[in-house]
């Protein structure tokens, strides 16, 4: 536990050491918010019905983009081939990682949602499920990212493929995401679509550090 | 040929697509085996 | 070249027909065969389907294009499947042929993918009035062809395709969540689509439609196995080709 704790602690330093990007991050993800209205227009009705849209969209995206700095830098200075000789298994190590890329990098994103809602036309109500609804259904999406981001560790190139590998699993994130927004669909709908979403979320969390080690152990083989 | 009704022209591309795709696919699976035929043989050859 | 010691007699029957070598031997017998009643099975079909069968009482003469839609849809799943026990083959015995054979496939599964929704389009398009519904199998079958896509592109991305097999048949198993997904997403958003045609509940159509398809089903199935053969010899050779290319490298440069 302690070691599994220490590389959480350590990724988490690693982040925040460079303020720089996880600032990118959180900015990429608000401008979404700012170039939507302007696409589509300021029609302050239209906004509103289709920000838990907008919302999870700019979520997808931003995790997408954050995802190769998962596992590339650790891959790249060796560092994760140091960390197969600890004392915890590899597959909690990539578990760890995990925790820790969540928290550095989708927890700005949430903070930051208030700030889409209030450029969006979300009333308040709407705001909290739909930070229920990332904070639920995030894990999921970083959990599918990581299996991406480990297979695409070796390539040079891997920065575009992981996203397009990963886009179509995470699509049922992105249908209950939203339902589990969205109001007036209907008599418990709202409800059920979050409760499949903490289904998805808890079981990818579960199976798919073991498929993202085995990739990672593979790649090192 | 029968008479295929008022959709006539959807039943004849749907037919027509699918015979082009299948037959691009067959071709292209022969000449891909066939070059690598080649390959493996145009080594031997050489020894 | 020479004759070696075969070393293949220690191995049981299943390593020595599922050799790569002895692979390439023996399915050069299953080519001909295969393409031979493909033939006859396209033709019979594609007679039934024409000739000898009523237009449907609601679809009228569209029913038709059914014939050809119904068996490109089930070879969708029937290739991701495939793909799916090859990446087990590829990970638990590390079974060359394997590799080849999650490698094969791929793009024959896109093929079928894209023509299960260029069929389903032009079946919509008079059945439905729209080519495309956002409905939950639709919807599923394009996000299969998206992975089909994303995985012949990952192939193609790396170098060293023996590694690429491993890494490959891991995606391949996540994906595999998918294709439940794909089952029972038509009842999850079910709008226009119709319930599942050859399912639990039996034939719910008459024989004289029934039969058509069903012999499409299998012509289909039977050009996928042929392809699908070829496909793996393909690859087999096509390794085989670099192997020596590098040989013959290394014996230029000493």
């Amino acid at each position: 536990m302690k070691a599994f704790l220490s590389i959480i602690r350590r990724d988490i330093k690693l982040a925040t050491s460079s303020f720089g990007d996880m600032l990118t991050l959180v900015l990429f993800f608000i401008m979404i918010g700012v170039i939507v209205p302007i696409a589509i227009g300021p029609d302050k009705n239209l906004l509103a019905s289709i920000a838990p849209g907008v919302i999870w969209i700019a979520a997808f995206l931003s995790s997408l983009l954050a995802l190769d700095k998962m596992f590339r830098q650790d891959f790249d200075d060796g560092s994760l081939l140091a960390m197969r000789h600890a004392s915890i298994s590899f597959e909690a190590i990539v578990f760890a990682k995990l925790i820790a890329h969540w928290l550095t990098s989708i927890l700005p994103l949430i903070i930051a949602t208030p700030m889409l809602a209030l450029m969006l036309n979300m009333n308040t109500q709407i705001l909290i499920y739909t930070i229920i609804s990332l904070l639920v259904g995030t894990p999921a999406l970083i959990s599918f990212g990581a299996v991406g981001a480990a297979i695409t560790v070796s390539l040079r190139r891997g920065g575009l493929i992981a996203p397009v590998l990963i886009l179509p699993l995470s699509l049922p994130i992105l249908i209950f995401g939203v339902s589990a927004i969205k109001l007036g669909t209907g008599a418990g709908t709202q409800s059920a679509a979050l409760l499949i979403l903490g289904a998805i979320s808890l079981i990818t969390v579960a199976f798919t550090p073991f498929a993202s080690a085995l990739a990672l152990k593979l790649t090192q083989e | 040929m029968i008479d295929l009704g008022p959709h006539a022209s959807f039943i004849i591309i749907a037919y027509l697509g699918v015979a082009i795709v299948t037959l691009a696919l067959i071709i292209s699976n022969i000449a891909q085996y066939k070059k690598q035929k080649n390959r493996v043989k145009s080594f031997e050859d050489k020894g | 070249m020479t004759q070696k010691i075969d070393p293949l007699k220690k191995m049981n029957w299943f390593d020595r027909i599922a050799h790569p070598g002895q692979f390439l031997k023996w399915s050069r017998y299953l080519i001909l065969p295969l393409a031979i009643l493909s033939v006859i099975l396209f033709g019979v079909g594609l007679w039934f389907a024409f000739f000898n069968s009523p237009e449907d009482y609601q679809m009228g003469d569209t029913v038709r294009i059914m014939y050809i839609h119904v068996p490109n849809a089930w070879l969708s799943q029937l290739v991701y499947v495939t793909m799916a026990v090859s990446a087990i083959g590829t990970l638990v015995w590390r079974h060359p042929l394997a590799d080849v054979a999650m490698k094969a496939a791929a793009p024959l599964g896109a093929a079928f993918t894209t023509m299960a929704l260029f069929t389903g389009a032009l079946w919509g398009r008079p059945t439905w009035g729209t080519y495309w519904e956002w409905d939950g199998r639709m919807t599923a079958t394009l996000i299969l062809l998206l992975m089909y896509l994303g995985i012949i592109a990952l192939w193609r991305s790396f170098d060293d395709q023996l590694r690429a097999a491993k890494l490959i048949a891991i995606i391949v198993l996540v994906g595999t969540i998918n294709i439940p997904i794909i089952k029972f997403s038509v009842d999850w958003w079910n709008t226009l689509h119709q319930p599942s045609i050859v399912s639990s509940e039996g034939l719910s159509m008459p024989a004289s439609i029934y039969t058509p398809l069903l012999i499409m089903m299998l012509a289909f199935t039977t050009l996928f196995a042929l392809l699908q053969t070829n496909a793996m010899r393909t690859e087999i050779l096509r390794r085989k080709a670099d192997r020596q290319l590098r040989k013959s490298l290394n014996k230029e440069n000493g």
